[in-house]
This record gives structure tokens, sequence and C-alpha cells, in this order.
């Protein structure tokens, strides 16, 4: 069987035909494979949905506990069809996942996702899995995204809190995923007051330190007088009234674009924090160079710049050209 | 380099005037000589260096990475420095002090110069290379004038800014004297010829509040509409500086070509054509110019009117009541048709006063000044001796149409509003104010921008056009980067016309009626 018989995109998402699936659909499906829990991959409203037990979980927070008609854990190997599936840590968020089809005939794919590479104390570390076809993502496909330690990048923010203590300092991050490694990076710089997180990040937080993730004391900033220096939010609660309580805030925003001055400037960040959850130039390269696939297919993002890589570097790529995933989702 | 690269990084992002002082005197104090001084005259622009090319710079990175690949960056990225900075190879963790590429950058032959900068940028972390190639190419694009940067080094000290200011001009990089001298040393011999002396200014002052004075005890001129400079020849020396003590005499050779005297003046930079001044917008095409042009020197001929004399044939007149030093300047030859003296306005009571300011004889006046007459000249703004007492302000009633958030202590508030005219049944964008309202006034906008948003474009809302803002504004100038043909000066609201239907805000026809 021809590759593309076993996944190809459609209106809905990714295919595979053998095992009658959809893999991160962007409309509702009979059958879907969910690698992670962003909204723009995970979506509710399917008939069934096969995850990672903590990305249903997630699921189920966010969207109720009818999310979907049925749901199973992805646990080892799992017979769909004429394929056999397996899921594998993406080193991107809680519960996210790679996914292996092994179709009866025909190449080896590895979905992977949104992943990153770099060591998170909020999830697993991304496990290279050998495959015939790799399908990458390219939020960051372009070599001027070489993201620094996040370390560096807290030792930034503990310098702006020392330079202005007298400021709540209000860093945007997304509230699923990015704002508890930053919590959890926060830490580990050092920082031991309680941290005051938007309420919109209440829920998930909580659910991670159920997970066994320590994320110290959190205290809610919802009161008129929030008892914190340090404030986590979704970047949608700058826009909101919520922010008019704290006076004359630093505002921060947690992001692998904040690499790019343009980006932070567009946005009104003052101290922009370049911490990502995807893999940044040299991991996306490195990991095409370590899993040498015959064929690299690329999902969404800034494709063009590793498609010429590719090229460069003879690897066979093609766009996929998948619409409805956002550059970070909300 | 990582403080200094670490200081631009967040004054480029600190949009404060406070936080930016705050962090630049931070810098300074915990930065050892020779680079904080360095690092001051980068941000001051008194740092003379080798400027290097943007073709230089591509062609170092035509050698590293293939063409197609860094185009998509660029057009990514947008600035050729940051692109650079970006995708150059190594993870050095060296430091190198500011002095060496201050050095590299002033000592380096041009042949020698891009294998040079190739090796400083392998040595330098990543995160400095945008520092290094920002000084390189020298555009440091933080937003903070060198008027700050002494306000910054006053904070840090006992000499005041007006005694920075003083010496400033004889000083040069890395400043050594001048640190001493702020953490408690001698102060630095007056090195400089022609050297910037801090400049008188005014306060405000209405009618009401004029007739707790004599009359008598004032000198009162026009307040003329350009920019108030210092002209200074000293043995020879030629400078001309703005009230904050920035050298601008290099957009102005027509005027240090006339400057055929020997002192110190204070006057006003105009355009003047025969005997008619020309409007403010002319002046403007002559500003913020490193060189000028033939054409433009021959179109938009510079003038100055003098207020004052501060120096005067070697003697200081500083301590001189006005009216000794007018009666000098009034008699003095200033060797050039360029130069003229402001008159003087004859008046006997405040209301006279007021009539005359309210019927000037030219667009280009901006109200009157008024002086006692028994007034030293002292730099800075002592309340008392020296008042504008500007014209009123010009009106339009607006309509609000477009919304953006502010930001430090108004983030989160929409505090930033472009307003338009009709123009038939259209509404066109005329401008922009964000400030002229109270915090409740704030609030209130705030609260109708997010239930009247109708749009949203990136930070930008649009909102319903109905609500009228009675904008006031002190000029306006024509401009073609404008969509309705015309920049206001100075604009803010004035008042919230919650009361008034958006129909009957004003036309542009009214706003053009009003260009001089």
């Amino acid at each position: 069987m021809r590759a593309d018989q076993i996944l190809h995109p459609t209106d809905h998402g990714l295919y595979c035909p053998p095992g009658d699936f959809h893999i991160d659909p962007i409309r509702p499906v009979p059958r879907a494979l969910i690698t992670h829990g962003h909204g723009d991959h995970a979506r509710a409203g399917h008939g069934a949905v096969l995850a990672t037990r903590e990305t249903l979980d997630i699921m189920a927070i966010r969207y109720g506990e009818d999310f979907t008609a049925f749901r199973q854990v992805a646990d080892g190997c799992i017979r769909i069809g004429d394929t056999q599936v397996s899921f594998h840590p993406a080193g991107h968020i809680l519960g996210s996942a790679q996914i292996l089809v092994q179709p009866d005939h025909g190449p080896r794919i590895v979905v992977s996702g949104d992943y990153c590479r770099r060591a998170n104390p909020v999830c697993a570390p991304f496990q290279p899995v050998p495959c015939d076809i790799f399908v990458t993502e390219a939020t960051f496909g372009l070599p001027v995204f070489r993201h620094p330690d996040p370390v560096d990048e807290m030792a930034r923010l503990l310098a702006s809190m020392a330079e202005f203590p007298d400021r709540p300092h209000l860093i945007g991050a997304y509230a699923l995923g990015k704002a508890q490694r930053l919590i959890a990076l926060a830490r580990q710089a050092g920082i031991d007051a309680p941290i005051a997180i938007h309420g919109a990040l209440q829920r998930l937080s909580d659910y991670h330190i159920g997970q066994g993730v320590d994320l110290g004391p959190l205290v809610p900033a919802t009161a008129d007088d929030v008892p914190s220096g340090l404030v986590i939010a979704p970047p949608s609660a700058f826009a909101s009234p919520w922010v008019q309580r704290f006076r004359d805030p630093v505002i921060g925003f947690a992001s692998g674009w904040m690499q790019v001055r343009a980006r932070a400037r567009q946005r009104g960040v003052e101290l922009p924090l370049i911490v990502s959850d995807h893999v940044d130039w040299p991991q996306v390269t490195d990991t095409i160079r370590e899993l040498s696939p015959e064929q690299v297919w690329i999902t969404h993002g800034t494709e063009d710049g590793l498609m010429r890589w590719c090229e460069l570097n003879g690897f066979a790529a093609r766009p996929l050209r998948l619409v409805g995933y956002e550059d970070e989702p909300e | 380099m990582k403080a200094f690269s670490h200081l631009l990084e967040r004054l480029a992002f600190t949009p404060a005037r406070n936080a930016k002082l705050r962090l630049l005197r931070h810098y300074l104090e915990t930065t050892p000589d020779p680079d904080r001084g360095y690092a001051l005259a980068a941000l001051t622009g008194d740092l003379k260096l080798r400027a290097v090319t943007p073709s230089l710079l591509r062609g170092l990175m035509a050698e590293r990475i293939d063409e197609q690949l860094f185009a998509l960056s660029y057009d990514f990225v947008g600035d050729l420095a940051e692109t650079i900075a970006l995708l150059w190879q190594g993870d050095s963790d060296q430091e190198v002090p500011l002095r060496d590429a201050v050095d590299l950058l002033s000592n380096t032959g041009k042949a020698a110069l891009p294998a040079a900068i190739a090796d400083m940028l392998d040595r330098l972390p990543p995160a400095q290379r945008l520092a290094f190639l920002k000084l390189a190419t020298g555009n440091m694009r933080v937003g903070l004038s060198a008027r700050m940067a002494r306000i910054a080094l006053a904070d840090m000290g006992q000499p005041d800014v007006a005694d920075i200011e003083e010496i400033w001009h004889g000083l040069t990089p890395p400043y050594q004297p001048l640190f001493d001298w702020i953490a408690g040393g001698e102060r630095p011999a007056h090195a400089a010829l022609a050297p910037f002396r801090p400049v008188m200014l005014s306060t405000p002052v209405d009618l009401e509040q004029l007739r707790a004075f004599d009359p008598a005890d004032y000198m009162a001129e026009w307040k003329w509409d350009g920019i108030r400079v210092q002209a200074v020849n000293d043995g020879g020396t030629r400078r001309l500086y703005s009230r904050t003590g920035e050298d601008i005499g290099a957009a102005f050779p027509d005027i240090l070509d006339a400057l055929n005297f020997n002192g110190a003046a204070d006057g006003e930079l105009l355009v003047r054509r025969g005997t008619e001044v020309a409007s403010f917008g002319d002046l403007q095409k002559r500003l913020n110019r490193k060189t000028v042009g033939k054409t433009m020197l021959d179109s938009h001929p510079a003038a100055l009117r003098l207020y004052d004399l501060m120096i005067w044939q070697d003697r200081d007149l500083r301590d001189l009541p006005l009216s000794e030093r007018r009666a000098i300047l009034e008699e003095a030859n200033f060797g050039s048709d360029r130069i003229d003296v402001s008159p003087l306005l004859t008046f006997t009571t405040w209301d006279d006063l007021a009539a005359l300011r309210a019927t000037p004889p030219s667009i280009v006046i901006e109200g009157v000044m008024l002086k006692r007459r028994d007034s030293l000249y002292l730099g800075g703004r002592p309340r008392g001796p020296w008042f504008k007492w500007k014209r009123d302000p010009m009106l339009v009633d607006a309509v609000m149409l477009y919304a953006q958030r502010g930001r430090g202590k108004r983030s989160g508030f929409y505090s930033d509003f472009t307003f338009g005219l009709w123009d038939g049944d259209q509404l066109v964008p005329v401008g922009k104010a964000y400030f002229g309202f109270t915090d409740e006034e704030l609030r209130q906008l705030d609260r109708f921008v997010r239930t009247n948003t109708t749009d949203r474009f990136g930070p930008v809302r649009a909102v319903a056009p109905k609500l009228v803002l009675e904008v006031a504004f002190e000029g306006l100038n024509e401009s073609s980067r404008h969509k309705s043909g015309i920049a206001m000066r100075f604009p803010r609201i004035s008042r919230i016309r919650w009361d008034k239907p958006a129909a009957e805000a004003d036309h542009l026809t009214t706003l053009h009626g009003m260009l001089p």
C-alpha cells in the first residue's frame, strides 16, 4: 500500500483509511486519535476517542465528561482495522504523544503532533520512534529559531523582579502546559513564594499537581489585592478588565515567538520570555537526521524553511498544508 | 557586553520613561569603567564608530547560509541585524568587554573589517550578538534621548542635570572624569569650546493669575512657533543646540554660517522667507536630518529670532537683569540678515496684552511670553520670572473610530484613541490622542470601547462610530502621510461629548479651514 493510501489530509484532518480513523481531526468524526489536549488538536464531539490517559482527563476537564461517547486509554499496541497503533511520549505537554501507525502492509508512519526535545518538568521526554515516514510540525521551522535554555529566561524574569520590586509581574502563558511549565521553572529558579494564577489556570494546574507535578504554593489572582508579585495568566486575560486591578504591571509573555522582537512588540510585551514547548530549528533538524526517515511530511507552521532544509540535506519532504491548527494554541 | 545587551533589550521593550531611567541608572551604577561610558555614548549618539554597511553584513551571511533560507528568515524577522544575530552559529559563553567591541569598530581598516566582525560574532554568546550588530550599524532604537541619559546620570549623584548639561559637550567617551565627579570627585574642567548652557524656561499662566502681578514689572513678546535654540560662537567654534542640549548644527549649516559674532544667544529657530516666517510644518522638514541638500536650503531657509543673550563678547550676562541684557541684545550687531531680534510688545494693562494675544499679526505665533524685567538668566524652569501665555487651543468635535490598549500604568485600559471627521457621509481618521482625560473618564472610555467593539485588528478595536470627542490641538500641518492630508500637533481629548450625536461632529473641511 502506498503511503498516502495509509494516511492523507482531508478537510476533517489526517485520515487513515485502513484503520478508518482520524488523527487530531478539526471536526467531529466517528473515531479520533488525539495526540494532546490543546484545543486545536483535541476537540469535543467525536464518536470515540483514543488518547493517553492524561489527554482524556484534560479533555474531560475542558469539555466536560461527555466530550465523547466512547473513550479508550492508549496503552501498548492497539489493533484498529488493518493497522496497529501505539502512543509514545512527545515531550510537548502533559500527556502529549506521538502516534505510530503500522499498517499490515506498508510503511511505518509516526505522527508526532506537537513535540519538543528539551527537558520539561511537567511531562515525559520525547521518545524517538524509528519510522519510514515522519510527520512533523514546523511551528518554528526557520533557522532563526534557536530557543535559549529556559533557565536563562527565568534568570531574566528574576532580574526584572529585582529591578522593579514594586511592580507586579504578569506573565502570559497558555493555560495548558506552558503555564504549569513556567511555574515549575520558576520553582527551579528558586521562587518559593506563592505564585498567583488566573482563574482559567486553576483546574488544569490542580490536575498537574494531582499527577505529581510540583508547582509549589499557588494563590488565585482574582481578589482585588493579589498577594503575589508574580502572576501567571492566559494571554487573553490581558485584553480583559481583569488586568486593571494591577497597578503599573510589568507585562511579560512566555512563548517561542518572543525570540523575534517585532512579534513581542506587536503584543505590547515589556518582558518577552523565550520559553517554547515546540521543537526549535536545531531540534527539528536533528530529529529528522536522527530518525532518518524515507519521507518527511510537514503538517503546519513555517514549512517553507523546513522544506528547503530537507531539500538541501537529501530528505524527501512534502507539506500536508493542514488547516485549522494555530501557531501556538491559546 | 552581557550587561549592555541586557540593557538594550530592556530599554527597547520598556515604554515608560521612569522605568527606562531606572534601568539606565542601574546599569551605570553596576557596570565598571570604561564599558559604562561607552554604553552611555552609544545611547546618546556620541560614539563615533566605523559604520558597518548592510551589504557587508549580507556578504558575511552569503558565505554561511543558503540564500533561500536567509531570505525566508529575513522576511520573517524584518530586521537585518536581528536576523543575522539569530542565524549566526555558535554557542560561545565568553564575556567580551564592550570596550573590545568599541575598539574593533573604531580601529579596524576597511579590508579587515568583515573578518573582524565575523570573529567578534563568533566570540559573543547568542543573546549579545544583536547588541554588537546594533552598535556596528549605529542604530540603537531604544527610545532614549541624550537628555534622558543625562537625567539618569543626575539621579546617580550630587550634580544636577543642568550642571551635567553645562559640561556635557566638553566630554568624550568613556567619560571617566564625569563618573568620578558624580561619585564625589572634582568637577571636570570646562574643556570644550562653545558649550551648551542650560536654558531658562517658562511656566504657563492665564489672565486670572496675571491679575496678581503688576504689568509694569514685565516685558512681553510674541511666542514664536519654531523651536527654541541656543546659538553659540566661541572664538570661531560654532554650535547650534536644541533646548535640551542636542547639537542640531548638522541640519542647519545656513545658521552656522550666519553666526558671525562672539557669544551665546537664546532664540527661536524658524524658516523665514524674506520677512515672512513660515509655518512650523516647513521647519519640520529641516529637522532630524543628518545632512541637508542645496535645494532644501534654498526652498526652506532657516533663520534665528533672538530673545536673549547669555554670553556676549566673552562676558557672561546671565547674572544681569533682563532689562540690561535686552539693551545689549538690541544694540548688538549679529552680522547676518538671517538673525533678528524678537520685538517687544507695547502694553500697559493685562487687558491690552489680552487683546494683542487675541489678534496676533502672524499665524506662526502661538501666544505671548512674559518676562520680569529684573529676572536673571536661570537655567531650568524657575517658577515665576517667566510666563508663557499660549493662545487658546484649536478645537474640533471628532468621532472615536478605533481604540488601542495602553501600556505601563494603563495596561488593560483602552486609552489610545483614533478619531475621525466627516467627509461627505464617511468618517475619515484625522488623528490619535491618548491623554487629556481623568482616570475616571479613562474608565468610562474603556467601558465604552468594550461594549461598542465592532471589529478587531490585532490589538486594535474598531468601535461603533457614535461617541463624540472634543479634541484640542496646538496647530495643524499639511501631511502626505495622513489619509486626511493633515497632521495635528499635540492633540488631546479636552471633553467627552456623551450628549452629542455623531452626525453633528465636525467635517474635514472645518479642519482644512484651520490650516495656516
